[in-house]
């Protein structure tokens, strides 16, 4: 059973490990979509992240103990997590900013490090920090590497990041510390109101290396 | 209709609706009024139903033309300075702005946030189907700048006179506010939870619609460097490496990897957003429970309130 700890008056943190695993994330998507399949009265929504799953409730319809025992019914059933919907995203890499930067801190030659990129098993572990940033776990180990000491400003939207062993496309302009080593023409914010942000938590993605030409018609 | 220009507008003006609720896990928080009561009050005043919108003021202040036709409206919240044409009141007020007068908005004694809300529809963007302004990003309704010019629609619906609005006593400032510890607090040594609850920490011109930083006795995480990226909530506070803690407001990033010592009930929250920079302020740790049963109280004080202007609800 996962350890159930209230927040404030309105919510239930409900972690299943303290370190990040497939294992653990799949446990997440599992009471996730349980959630979402039977939702109880009050329930307002659920955040999904790396190890667990943050459930916000109406406090003037329910409380914690009422909202622990329905959580407590939902883990125990033991859903499996829905088959995840497999995306492909198209990324060029030509031009970009910290690709030679990249190659000389990971020992590899540029081509090597799209190469190694492009050959990632990407999954969408969460979302965070600003609207449609999904970040994609599944970066290939010669591509670890820590965050730049101070953040970048204004980089725009549709870039291709990564630090640590995470991927990810802006959405906004914004600050990023990340290395930025390709463009893509996907919108993960998509600007359409039945279906406003691409990916779900859990899709898996992989990558399609695309020329500068064929990015610009398509963005 | 009317059309009213922006003369002037201070940082952190917007345009503000109730919120854009269920789209945490996309990264996206709730925005919506940093105080939300005294906006439920503003909306009920004029008769609006609980999703209509208003403009929320910060201590920067407004200055509105009113180019065309007339504006009834409400300014509710903090304790701000009103200045309508020739005449001059407080927030807590209804009143009407005519063509040719300036509505002049600054702040007063006390408060940060005070709500600007119109009888008839304010014409602004939407985002995600909300109008709040998601400050990070500008979208929504958006930051009033100057020069900008917005229409109000339908009118008709002008309140006879001008009359003050009674102030409740919960809508005052909150320099002691409520808690519950965690979820984080294991990574915090015993003598720096003791400081937390007991010591009082000062608000910081570190305040934007995200959140405030505090200052007060360093609360050294133990150990916590490296945990997860963890969902956070409006009223999280989140302790830094440096040992320096921000509760999260509003505008808030949904995830973050560093932990969260207590989150403040959300009863408190608009008292908290209240008080100004270099304000004390202390949190007194109460169970969950207990965090339920005051909000409940919180949301009937809010309805009995409310209930005295017609079809006025949350």
């Amino acid at each position: 059973m996962p350890l159930f700890r209230p927040v404030a008056d309105h919510a239930m943190l409900v972690q299943f490990a303290t370190t990040i695993s497939d294992a653990a994330h799949a446990e997440v998507l599992a009471l996730d979509q349980a959630l979402a399949a039977a939702p109880f009265a009050g329930f307002r929504e659920a955040i999904p992240a790396f190890v667990n799953i943050l459930v916000d409730f109406d406090p003037t319809v329910t409380d914690h103990a009422a909202v622990e025992a329905y959580l407590r019914g939902l883990a125990g059933q033991a859903f499996q997590a829905l088959r995840p919907t497999p995306r492909e995203v198209p990324v060029c890499y030509e031009g970009a900013p910290d690709l030679e930067e990249v190659a000389r801190q990971t020992g590899l030659s540029p081509d090597a490090v799209i190469a190694a990129h492009l050959s990632g098993d990407y999954k969408v572990f969460l979302y965070g920090f600003a609207p449609g940033y999904a970040y994609m776990g599944g970066l290939p180990d010669a591509l670890r590497l820590d965050r730049k000491s101070s953040p970048v400003r204004g980089v725009p939207a549709g870039r291709v990041i990564i630090a640590g062993s995470q991927c990810l496309i802006t959405t906004l302009s914004m600050p990023t510390g990340w290395w930025i080593i390709g463009r893509t023409p996907t919108k993960v914010l998509t600007g359409d109101a039945a279906r406003p942000f691409l990916f779900d938590v859990g899709d898996h993605i992989r990558l399609r290396r695309i020329t500068l030409a064929e990015c610009e018609a398509l963005e | 209709m009317t059309r009213l220009r922006v003369a002037f507008a201070g940082p952190h003006v917007t345009v503000q609706d109730k919120g854009r609720f269920g789209m945490m896990r996309f990264g996206v928080p709730e925005s919506g009024p940093m105080d939300r009561k005294a906006f439920a009050i503003a909306l009920a005043a004029l008769g609006h139903a609980a999703d209509a919108v208003a403009i929320e003021v910060s201590l920067g202040g407004l200055t509105l033309e009113c180019l065309e036709g007339a504006a009834t409206f409400a300014v509710v919240g903090g304790g701000f300075i009103v200045q309508t044409g020739a005449r001059r009141s407080g927030s807590w007020q209804i009143e009407t702005l005519h063509a040719g007068e300036r509505l002049v908005i600054r702040p007063g004694p006390w408060g940060s946030w005070t709500y600007l809300a119109f009888a008839g529809a304010l014409q602004v963007a939407r985002w995600l189907g909300s109008a709040a302004t998601h400050g990070p990003s500008g979208l929504g309704g958006g930051r009033l700048i100057a020069g900008q010019e917005f229409e109000i629609q339908d009118t008709g619906i002008v309140v006879a006179a001008a009359r003050p609005l009674p102030c409740p006593v919960w809508a005052r400032p909150r320099s002691v506010v409520q808690a519950v510890l965690g979820p984080q607090d294991r990574f915090f040594a015993a003598n720096s939870l003791e400081d937390f609850a007991t010591r009082p920490f000062y608000l910081t011109d570190a305040y934007d619609r995200m959140g405030v930083r505090l200052r007060g006795p360093s609360l050294m995480p133990v150990g916590a460097l490296s945990i997860p990226s963890e969902p956070i909530l409006r009223g999280s506070v989140q302790v830094a490496g440096d040992g320096l803690a921000t509760v999260m407001l509003a505008d808030h990033g949904t995830t973050g990897g560093y932990p969260k010592i207590a989150t403040v009930i959300s009863d408190d929250l608009d008292g908290f957003a209240q008080l100004r920079p270099k304000d004390a302020v202390r949190f007194k740790l109460i169970t969950p429970e207990d965090a339920v049963a005051l909000t409940r109280r919180g949301a009937r004080a809010l309805d009995r309130y409310l209930g005295q202007f017609p079809g006025g609800s949350r």
